[in-house]
């Protein structure tokens, strides 16, 4: 499949990703790894085996929560939203990662201006 | 949900799961045949790019934390799966260790009960047992010194910190109601029952009221007395009890559990309505002190407090306090002398244990290599090590706790026959029970045990060469296996040789105790503890007179030779110990040596055929006005006189008497002590003064104590009957009790090393048991798996014997090495045993020289069964292995 080099997603960043793309309303979770792809222009691709541990995992944190519900097309999906908990995680897990990059590239930066 | 739900509900989750994952399938399938692909073409790449959903399942079944569980349920199952698959082998190792756990539960039962539980008082951690420290009083020698009555008194008044109460043994003719008995009787402080926080089970204690002179006689009852004596009716409360010729109203009864020092008496009366001169004087220290720090104080200001008043009566009464302190321990149980043998046993039993683990671990690592491939292919399948380690585990662990709980149920049962079989008595017995502590016991044991006998195979679970495990016709002889296989057998032999040489040793001690010659001739001879008629013991003469009316009327009673009366008789309780000095001028007391005073009737030393070996034995012209003295046995002979003849000389000393004792006999020395504890005894000099030349002040206090000792020419126990209508006295309130035989005195000082004989014996004769099958076992299987090897060896020409050579050689060198490791720990466990048991010899090697071949025929039976097998291989049939 021709397209963009893969991408691997640094180790707690998918959950990071499911967290932010729920906040907007409830999703089933071929949505979910849908609108990751769409959003990082097919950057991001999240497996079917990663995929779903990662929705059960959160689910058993309670940071989401899940119910059965009809598609669009009338058919029977799993949808998961968003808990109070879960919101409060993603807020903190996003300013985190905000000063996480800003860090990391104000170091990356400063080390090129020392070798000049 | 939680986790709980979520393992209830695991059926469920399986089906969204599956449904979330085909959802997403059919999706991507739906999505792909938008772009344009026909559906079949769809699917296809729908399933590759997806791949198996399998994989993805079992991540998100990981994700629900609750595998360990599931993964535990499942090896469970497992595991009862595969013991049912093997009865013979489950059946073997269960019974095995369900005899080692089981085992131990009883002795560990003991050991909670007797040692560990708590004593049945409030808060019992608060409660000390002071004691008296002085110079002339000699720890060491004679224990600890009780408190003097007006010491006791002024401290309970004085101290702030410390609620302090006291008790006074003592003992008294019950003469009404019913048959006259001799009773174990407790004088108590009524501040007693408050400092050990108990209640009587009915009526009530005794107030302050009662606990001075002059006050209304009272009692209380002690639970079992009350059961024996009044058959436990409640009309006892209130009725009169006569003792000692004084009417006692009956104000309560005990609770069961009630016990002083872990004995419990019969009576208990008011210790402040004894007028006794000697509780009156700071010279005697008769009183055993409990206290209680009080709420609000702490040992240290309470330990203070007490040395304060120590030095304040030292100022007041220098001739008594000088010098004297007050120490505080403890009250904690005490089982004496029992305490080692107790201590043994569970040593003993832990071995027999650690053998039975070691027997299982061996089974199981045979079961392990067997199978061998199994696990390879699991391992091949994609099994972690950990989770097979864990399932290996959990296979040990049922094994392990079916045995223990088999072993708790056979505690359960053995428990009370085996507190039978105790000899003498165990203190607290009544509290050895199987409770919430034994039982965590037990479960702890069976855990550890299942680890240890679990581990070795667990480990060893094959991980590299898998494609030669797994390859058809391979044989998994692996080193590994055969080095842990030859090293459990290797421990079991030298154990079993641990506790072979113990009982050998005993064995050894026992025989030379039993040849000892005692010093007395012990056939024949009845002793009993006498108490006149309280009328009696009024004046001197009374008293006098009534021994003598006892020794005449016990001479004239059909199948009596001869009759004396004594203080102290051997090898039963009791002793009196006094300085002696072979000149005038007289050291200080406590360097001064001591010896056994024994006071006696003239036909004393008849009645026990005590040899006479120089001078004169007493006659009845050793009276209260004639010279004062003595017979000495040889070996205060030895010390006092050696290299002289004794016969003349005279004994000071600062409890003699005014006069010194003019020694007119030399007698054989006798085995105080026991057979067995006789020869460590610190104090063996012996010497025997008349009781007619007791002094009038000390005749009653005399009369109090003393037994009767009769020569027979019929059984001895047979004439107890007619002995106690003869001497029952003109008011019928004259008592024999603790009524025994020489014979069974001096056969009970042997009780406690006969018992661990036993004991180590069965224990010793379980272990080479257990060892030979661990031989047999291993050897078995290792030879099953050289089949092919002996059947080529048998084809080159080998000889039948040389093939079972091969085999018997090794089981000898696993008995050479079990023997060298198993000789070490034999010595140092001698050692234990020559400490902790009376009568035992230093090391003796000669015991384990006799051990060895014992082991070696074991080891050589064990080994012939697969030796033969061996031989019998047809080398076609063992070829056609290959």
């Amino acid at each position: 499949m021709a397209g963009p080099e893969k991408f691997d997603l640094p180790q707690g960043t998918l959950d990071l990703l499911i967290l932010k793309v729920v906040a907007l309303g409830p999703l089933h979770g071929y949505a979910i790894a849908q609108r990751i792809q769409q959003v990082s222009r097919d950057v991001v691709q999240i497996p079917q085996g990663s995929l779903y541990p990662a929705l059960h995992r959160l689910e058993n944190r309670s940071l989401l929560t899940a119910e059965w519900g009809d598609t669009e097309t009338g058919r029977e999906a799993k949808f998961y939203s968003l808990t109070r908990k879960g919101r409060a995680q993603l807020e903190t897990e996003t300013a985190d990662w905000e000063r996480l990059t800003e860090v990391v590239g104000l170091i990356l930066r400063l080390s090129e201006g020392g070798t000049k | 949900m939680n986790w709980l739900q979520r393992i209830l509900h695991r059926q469920q989750l399986e089906q969204q799961l599956d449904r979330e994952l085909r959802f997403h399938r059919e999706e991507y399938v739906a999505e792909l045949t938008r772009r344009g692909l026909s559906e079949p073409a769809a699917r296809r790449r729908a399933l590759l790019e997806l791949g198996g959903s399998e994989q993805a399942k079992e991540a998100c079944r990981d994700a629900r934390g609750t595998r360990w569980l599931e993964d535990f349920v499942h090896d469970f199952r497992y595991a009862l799966r595969t013991l049912r698959q093997r009865p013979g082998f489950a059946a073997v190792a269960l019974l095995t260790l369900a005899l080692g756990i089981g085992a131990t539960t009883v002795m560990f039962t003991v050991v909670n009960g007797v040692l560990l539980k708590p004593l049945p008082f409030h808060n019992p951690s608060e409660l000390f047992v002071i004691h008296g420290r002085s110079n002339n009083w000699n720890v060491a020698a004679f224990g600890e010194q009780n408190l003097a009555g007006p010491d006791f008194h002024d401290l309970q008044d004085e101290s702030r910190s410390l609620e302090i109460g006291g008790f006074l043994n003592n003992n008294a003719t019950l003469s009404a109601p019913g048959i006259p008995e001799y009773v174990d009787l407790r004088e108590i402080s009524s501040r007693l029952f408050p400092v050990l926080g108990i209640a009587p089970l009915q009526g009530r204690a005794f107030l302050a009221d009662d606990d001075r002179p002059g006050a209304a006689p009272v009692a209380i009852l002690t639970y079992s007395f009350w059961q024996r004596r009044f058959g436990g009716s409640a009309s006892a409360l209130g009725s009169t009890m006569t003792l000692d010729g004084k009417a006692y109203t009956i104000v309560a009864i005990a609770p069961a559990s009630f016990r002083l020092y872990q004995i419990e008496p019969d009576v208990l009366i008011p210790l402040g309505q004894d007028t006794g001169a000697f509780l009156q004087n700071r010279h005697a220290h008769p009183i055993h002190v409990v206290a209680r720090v009080r709420r609000g104080h702490t040992l240290p200001q309470a330990q203070q407090e007490i040395s304060a008043l120590a030095d304040g009566l030292a100022a007041q009464f220098p001739d008594t306090n000088k010098g004297r302190t007050f120490t505080f321990a403890a009250l904690r149980p005490d089982a004496g002398d029992v305490t080692s043998t107790i201590w043994l046993l569970l040593g003993a039993v832990g071995m027999v244990l650690l053998i039975a683990c070691a027997n299982v671990a061996s089974l199981l690592l045979a079961r392990a290599v067997s199978r061998e491939r199994e696990l390879a292919m699991r391992v091949a399948l994609g099994a972690g090590r950990g989770r097979l380690v864990r399932q290996c585990l959990t296979e040990s662990a049922v094994l392990a706790l079916a045995g223990g709980a088999l072993g708790v149920l056979l505690a359960a049962v053995g428990l009370r026959p085996f507190l039978v079989l105790w000899p003498g008595t165990l203190p607290r017995a009544e509290e050895a029970q199987l409770d919430w502590r034994v039982l965590l016991f037990s479960l702890g044991v069976s855990l550890v045990s299942g680890f240890f006998f679990g581990f070795a195979p667990a480990i060893r679970a094959p991980f590299r060469n898998l494609e030669q495990v797994l390859r058809p016709g391979s044989r998994s002889i692996v080193g590994s296996s055969l080095r842990l296989h030859t090293g459990f057998v290797v421990s079991e032999i030298a154990l079993a040789i641990v506790l072979l040489s113990a009982a050998g040793m005993l064995g050894r001690a026992v025989l030379r105790l039993s040849s000892l010659d005692p010093g007395v001739n012990t056939q024949n001879v009845l002793v009993s503890r006498m108490a006149l008629s309280p009328a009696a013991l009024e004046n001197p003469d009374l008293a006098r007179a009534a021994w003598k009316d006892i020794l005449d009327r016990t001479r004239h009673v059909p199948g009596v030779a001869s009759v004396a009366v004594v203080d102290t008789v051997p090898m039963r309780d009791g002793n009196n110990q006094l300085n002696y000095w072979p000149s005038a001028d007289m050291p200080e007391q406590s360097k001064m040596p001591l010896a056994l005073a024994t006071s006696v009737t003239p036909d004393y030393f008849q009645v026990m055929g005590i040899p006479l070996r120089g001078g004169r034995l007493f006659n009845d012209h050793d009276r209260i006005d004639t010279e004062p003295v003595v017979v000495i046995d040889e070996e205060l002979a030895r010390h006092a006189f050696p290299g002289q003849d004794p016969i003349g000389k005279r004994l000071w000393g600062p409890d003699l008497g005014r006069e010194p004792l003019h020694i007119v006999g030399v007698v054989g020395h006798v085995r105080h002590w026991g057979l067995a504890s006789d020869d460590q005894a610190t104090v063996r000099d012996q010497f025997y003064y008349p009781f007619a030349q007791v002094p009038d002040s000390l005749v009653r206090r005399w009369s109090e104590l003393m037994s009767i000792a009769v020569r027979t020419n019929v059984e001895p126990l047979s004439l107890v009957g007619t002995l106690r209508g003869e001497l029952r006295g003109a008011s019928g309130d004259q008592v024999l009790y603790e009524v025994h035989s020489l014979e069974k005195l001096a056969s009970a000082s042997l009780a406690q090393q006969r018992f661990l004989l036993i004991l180590f014996g069965v224990f010793a004769v379980l272990a080479l048991f257990l060892a030979a099958i661990g031989i047999y076992g291993v050897l078995a299987y290792l030879t099953s798996q050289r089949i092919p090897e002996m059947g080529i060896r048998l084809a080159l020409g080998a000889r039948i014997a040389d093939v079972r050579w091969l085999v018997l050689r090794q089981s000898l060198s696993m008995v050479s090495f079990g023997a060298v490791f198993g000789l070490a720990a034999a010595w140092a466990a001698a050692r234990v045993l020559v400490r902790l048991v009376d009568g035992m010899r230093s090391v003796q090697p000669s015991t384990f020289v006799v051990v060895i071949p014992v082991l070696v025929a074991a080891a050589l039976l064990a080994a012939w069964l697969p030796a033969y097998r061996a031989s019998r291989v047809d080398p076609v049939i063992a070829l056609r292995h290959e």
